[in-house]
């Protein structure tokens, strides 16, 4: 009966194949993976489909209209728009300081989260302490941090200010000027996302094999030699790891530059994501936004996929 | 790794140095936020001529005008609604998601597991423009959902992989003896498998707490309303209204950070675990 009942439905299912169940309980089974299948699933596809896979389709659609959002999309230009962007000095501007922010990552924020790591993930007092004092800038929401920074870099009562002047010199407004701007911006980056960066160090670190170093130590290898040889080696993956955040998170900066800068000034600071908000979202241009957007999409899925085939084929 | 010898010498170059550069990593780390929190105890007065120091009149009018306005719990009343509204649906919808994808062997599994980590690839603010037109089609614009369901789609991702590999490892046998005893797939997950994952549900429940209660673009694009606006929105316009009275808007930081704070110090261990283990966004 239990049979005859699962050949009745199955085509009308469709979904649940039989080959994969196993044999034994068949009825209750059966009737239990549907519901489950049936309740279980929707929810979720039906939220991401909504609200992260169909705005990018729209996206796409989108950045060929000239549209300011309102009524139906009519003024078809094609992709005008992608030009209009790549005309856009400010785009290369931003461009290039998310790749700035990425060099940073890897020559300044990584070794530093590294040998931190090396440091903390050793048991001695205080270690734990301040594991959680150099993790803490990284759960403090990015507007808070960015605006902890503009008081520290304010030229009149910042702490910056405050040693200029111990010297006698003049305080410098070094959120005010297109040289300095998008430096002072890479500071904070560093002080707030090192300790993150450190933490995945130190959990790898906690989970390494022992024996590995106690054996490179019982053949004689100094504590450098068994560094460089044996423990680096053994962090690649966390490495590789890293190194995706880093990049990833880059290209979606975005929260900590608005309270320091908006992007500016004349555009020195923006990063792709606050030029697109500057450029697309607060102007409400649809099609100029979305093809900014588009845009940051190709870098970012090319980039996830390139990454991902190259470097991290094992995991 | 690396152990210290047994003999402790009192003189060791490679330790001096070690607790130097650690202590002036932590003057960098812990300075700014010092200044911060004894920033909103001094006067405007004080701030400009000693930044670093202790105030030398403690000025706690600061603190007391913002603690007893209604403004400040406002921000914090909207931020909890619309991560608390982020967290449940993610935990409910996710768990749910995971548990199919887990313990039901079905065609097309991989392919739509597949699907869903498509969004661990990309930002929101790629398709924020489209995302608002379509929130302002649905009616959500200006409302605590309008926030909150875009958030939870976008955590969906990471926390149904998390949440999946921890299904996967409750024994199978379990499963199999619970069907036997005429118990149904659902109230396997209601009454063993939900029971048996609170350390994962925790920490998923963080990293969504977390990522929505300091999220700003989101609201940013999605809230025109002041009554409605999340803290990190309301600070800014904060900011914007006291544009160079540091010692306010330093008082006003400190104490919109300190449930981050106090959260953090309550549950270190799932937050570390989560962000560490599923920080994909950051």
């Amino acid at each position: 009966m239990t049979v005859a009942r699962r050949i009745a439905s199955s085509p009308a299912i469709g979904v649940a194949e039989a080959p994969f169940a196993p044999i034994a309980v068949r009825g209750p089974r059966w009737d239990g993976r549907f519901t489950v299948l049936i309740l279980f699933l929707p929810p979720a596809l039906l939220l991401f489909t909504l609200f992260v896979v169909l705005p990018i389709g729209e996206a796409a659609w989108y950045s060929a209209f000239n549209w300011n959002g309102f009524g139906r999309p009519t003024n078809w230009i094609g992709l005008d728009n992608y030009r209009f962007v790549l005309e856009t000095r400010a785009f290369w501007l931003a461009l290039r300081n998310n790749g700035l922010i990425i060099a940073v990552s890897l020559a300044i924020q990584l070794p530093l989260a590294l040998a931190l790591a090396l440091m903390l993930a050793e048991r001695f007092r205080g270690a734990v302490a301040l594991r959680m004092l150099f993790f803490m800038p990284y759960i403090l929401a990015e507007i808070a941090t960015g605006l902890i920074f503009s008081f520290v870099y304010d030229g009149d009562y910042g702490l910056v200010a405050s040693i200029w002047r111990t010297f006698g010199a003049e305080p410098p407004h070094l959120l005010a000027s297109t040289d300095t701007a998008m430096l002072a911006v890479l500071i904070v980056i560093v002080w707030k996302y090192f300790g993150f960066h450190m933490m995945l160090f130190i959990a790898a670190l906690q989970g390494l094999d022992k024996s590995l170093v106690e054996a490179a130590c019982i053949d004689g290898a100094t504590r450098t030699q068994t560094l460089r040889h044996v423990v680096i080696p053994l962090l690649y993956p966390t490495i590789r790891l890293s190194v995706f955040f880093a990049i990833i998170g880059s290209l979606q900066l975005f929260d900590l530059v608005m309270p320091l800068t908006r992007g500016g000034p004349a555009d020195s600071s923006n990063t792709m994501v606050s030029f697109l908000y500057n450029n697309g979202i607060s102007r409400m241009r649809v099609g100029y936004g979305s093809a900014i957007g588009v845009i940051l999409f190709v870098i970012c899925v090319t980039f996830a996929f390139t990454y991902k085939r190259w470097f991290m084929r094992d995991e | 790794m690396s152990r210290t010898g047994t003999t402790r010498a009192p003189f060791d170059p490679a330790a001096l140095f070690k607790a130097l550069f650690l202590a002036t990593i932590a003057v960098f780390v812990l300075v700014p936020l010092l200044a911060t929190v004894l920033g909103g105890f001094k006067s405007l007065g004080e701030l400009r001529v000693n930044p670093f120091g202790l105030p030398q009149h403690w000025e706690w009018q600061n603190y007391a005008d913002i603690l007893f306005s209604a403004r400040y719990w406002q921000l914090l009343r909207n931020s909890l609604i619309i991560s608390a509204l982020a967290v449940t649906l993610t935990l409910i919808v996710a768990s749910m998601a995971a548990f199919a994808f887990a313990h039901v062997r079905f065609y097309g599994s991989s392919m739509l597991l597949s699907y869903l980590t498509l969004g661990l690839l990309f930002p929101a603010a790629t398709a924020v423009l489209p995302l608002f037109i379509k929130v302002r089609d649905l009616g959500l614009l200006d409302t605590y959902f309008g926030v909150a369901l875009p958030q939870v789609a976008f955590s969906l991702a990471m926390s149904v992989l998390l949440l999946r590999r921890f299904f996967k490892d409750i024994p199978y046998e379990l499963l199999e003896a619970a069907l036997v005893d005429g118990c149904s797939y659902i109230k396997f997950f209601r009454y063993v498998t939900l029971p048996l994952s609170r350390p994962i549900l925790a920490t998923v429940g963080t990293i969504t707490f977390v990522n929505s209660w300091n999220a700003y673009l989101l609201p940013l694009v999605m809230l025109n309303t002041d009554a409605l606006y999340p803290w990190p929105l309301g600070i800014m316009v904060y900011q914007g209204e006291y544009s160079s009275e540091w010692h306010l808007i330093l008082a006003f930081i400190t104490l919109t950070i300190l449930p981050t704070v106090i959260l953090f110090l309550l549950a270190q261990k799932h937050i570390v675990a989560g962000l560490t283990a599923g920080a994909v966004k950051g």
